[in-house]
């Protein structure tokens, strides 16, 4: 019982919440890069949060279910097929034995999340599925998909069909705001550069990853070259010497020893992470507390949003 | 003590500006208070050289209330125990055709082979951080006669089990990857292992000492060359 890969697309991963507590031998998190897209996927379905589901990048994906179930397809704009006919993203949709699925490529953002009822099931390593390719670690084989992959899932032959009102879903544009709390290293950057920093529009570049997004823009000085290598959280923004950004995503190394002009906002990044090369990103800053709001602002947000039934 | 709100989920304490046993051994201490300290608040723990990330999670506590208890925890912070932490004996086969770069450090150090085996092997280290990889183990310090800068290019491809100089720290690679360190020889115990109990032989605080090993003794451990 599964969902058979008939054509991976061109970066398709297992992710479930990501992986914690074992940064202390190395392993980093890996997980959804778009946090609030994965868990509408989930929540839409009516899993529970952080079950196992596709992230897919860029789109290309064919899967055929050998099983009656149901999917959801939320995240990016690519086109999902079944069968051949266009449906609705952001809804639970039922599928049967011998559907074909497609993902089409993005037509808006890049990052895709296809979940289907009750999660895919993947088992764990270290405590969790994420797929880490750099570690190898995580999905299957530590590796994205590959044709003729099957990914378990069980047969389900109810569920309700929520799906999220189209002026409610986000939008995926090609500028925005990343929110950024000034880091503790910032007294290594002169007023100067702090101001450019925040004042300055920045371009994605080619090299964006899973690791970390680099931006190109005005260079930022920095007093030091180095630091004493220390652990590196979630969204950290260090400037190497070249002076242009880079900011840490999902599987980031954990340790480095670049200085650090602010980290970001969860909630942004998931927005960074859509962006493809030649996307446009201001900063803005934020205290801790101003941060710590949104958080939880937008953890209320998601909750109150009405999830709709569409009845036949 | 210096304490910092590193992110949305993150502070970062520093118990020290600079490598030695002795920060080291606050750090390893510090571990072990914030640990107790924060429960079930904490998601995950960074120790470094000088530093210790705290990661929380920011739905049930916040900034504050972590940072006035792990400063309260870190207040009465013992003289940590530096002897703490074991010792493990990691086999080396020092050798050119093993350590691709043992014959150009001992040229540039003005020392025989021997010499850099014997400086090598001759110290204690002190396991100061994991990171970079899983299970990439950060060693110190190495004998100043044999530290060596990393290399201009680095390589694509260093074997697993490459064991290596960078500055006055060394490594023994756990996973064939790309890397700019020195190589001075290969070692036959994995660093890192998913489907072994435990999956490292090291951690943080631990002290480990290299035993120089012939090339028959390497490969009935299991080494590979090539």
């Amino acid at each position: 019982m599964s969902l058979r890969v008939i054509q991976p697309g061109i970066l398709s991963l297992l992710q479930d919440g990501g992986r914690t507590g074992q940064h202390r031998i190395g392993l980093t998190n890996g997980g959804p890069l778009d946090r609030e897209a994965f868990d509408y996927c989930n929540l839409l379905l009516g899993n529970a949060k952080n079950c196992t589901a596709l992230e897919v990048s860029f789109g290309g994906l064919h899967l055929q279910a050998q099983v009656d179930t149901y999917i959801c397809v939320t995240g990016a704009r690519l086109p999902l097929r079944i069968n051949g006919k266009e449906q609705p993203r952001w809804e639970v949709l039922a599928v049967a034995a011998g559907d074909d699925i497609h993902l089409e490529f993005a037509e808006q953002g890049c990052r895709a999340y296809l979940g289907v009822a009750d999660g895919f099931v993947i088992p764990p390593s270290f405590g969790s599925t994420a797929t880490v390719m750099r570690e190898n670690i995580g999905g299957l084989r530590g590796d994205k998909l590959h044709a003729g992959d099957e990914l378990p899932c069980p047969v389900v032959t109810s569920r309700k069909h929520l799906y999220l009102a189209s002026e409610r879903q986000p939008h995926y544009g090609s500028e925005i705001t990343v929110r950024v709390i000034p880091g503790y290293q910032q007294h290594h950057f002169n007023r100067l550069q702090q101001r450019r920093f925040f004042s300055r529009p920045y371009t994605v570049s080619e090299r964006c990853d899973r690791m970390g997004y680099r931006l190109e823009g005005p260079a930022i000085e920095c007093d030091i070259e180095g630091i004493l290598s220390e652990g590196i959280c979630f969204g950290a923004i260090q400037i190497p010497a070249d002076g242009q950004p880079i900011v840490l995503l999902n599987d980031r190394q954990t340790i480095g020893g670049y200085p650090k002009i602010g980290s970001a906002l969860s909630l942004d990044t998931a927005r960074l992470a859509q962006l493809t090369p030649g996307g446009t990103v201001h900063f803005a800053p934020i205290t801790p507390h101003g941060a710590h709001n949104a958080l939880h602002l937008a953890q209320s947000f998601a909750r109150r949003q009405p999830l709709l039934e569409r009845r036949p | 003590m210096e304490l910092h709100s590193a992110g949305e989920d993150a502070i970062i304490v520093y118990l020290g500006h600079a490598t030695s046993p002795e920060v080291a051994a606050r750090v390893q201490a510090a571990v072990t208070a914030v640990t107790q300290t924060l429960g079930p608040d904490l998601v995950d723990l960074v120790p470094s050289y000088a530093s210790l990330l705290i990661i929380y999670d920011p739905l049930q506590t916040d900034h504050l209330s972590v940072s006035h208890r792990v400063r309260a925890a870190l207040q009465s912070l013992q003289a940590a125990d530096m002897d703490a932490g074991r010792t493990v004996i990691l086999p080396v086969y020092y050798a050119p055709e093993s350590g691709e770069d043992l014959e150009a450090l001992a040229a540039n150090a003005g020392l025989s082979i021997e010499e850099v085996i014997a400086l090598h092997s001759g110290s204690e280290y002190r396991v100061y951080a994991i990171g970079f990889a899983p299970g990439f183990a950060y060693l110190g310090q190495v004998d100043e006669r044999i530290a060596a800068p990393r290399l201009a290019t680095p390589r694509q491809k260093v074997p697993r089990g490459a064991v290596a100089i960078a500055d006055r720290q060394t490594a023994v690679y756990p996973a064939t990857s790309p890397g700019g360190w020195n190589l001075i020889g290969r070692c036959p115990t994995r660093m890192f292992d998913p489907d072994a109990s435990p999956t490292m032989p090291v951690n943080v605080g631990d002290r480990v000492r290299f035993e120089p090993i012939n090339r028959e003794q390497f490969l009935t451990l299991g080494g590979e060359l090539g």
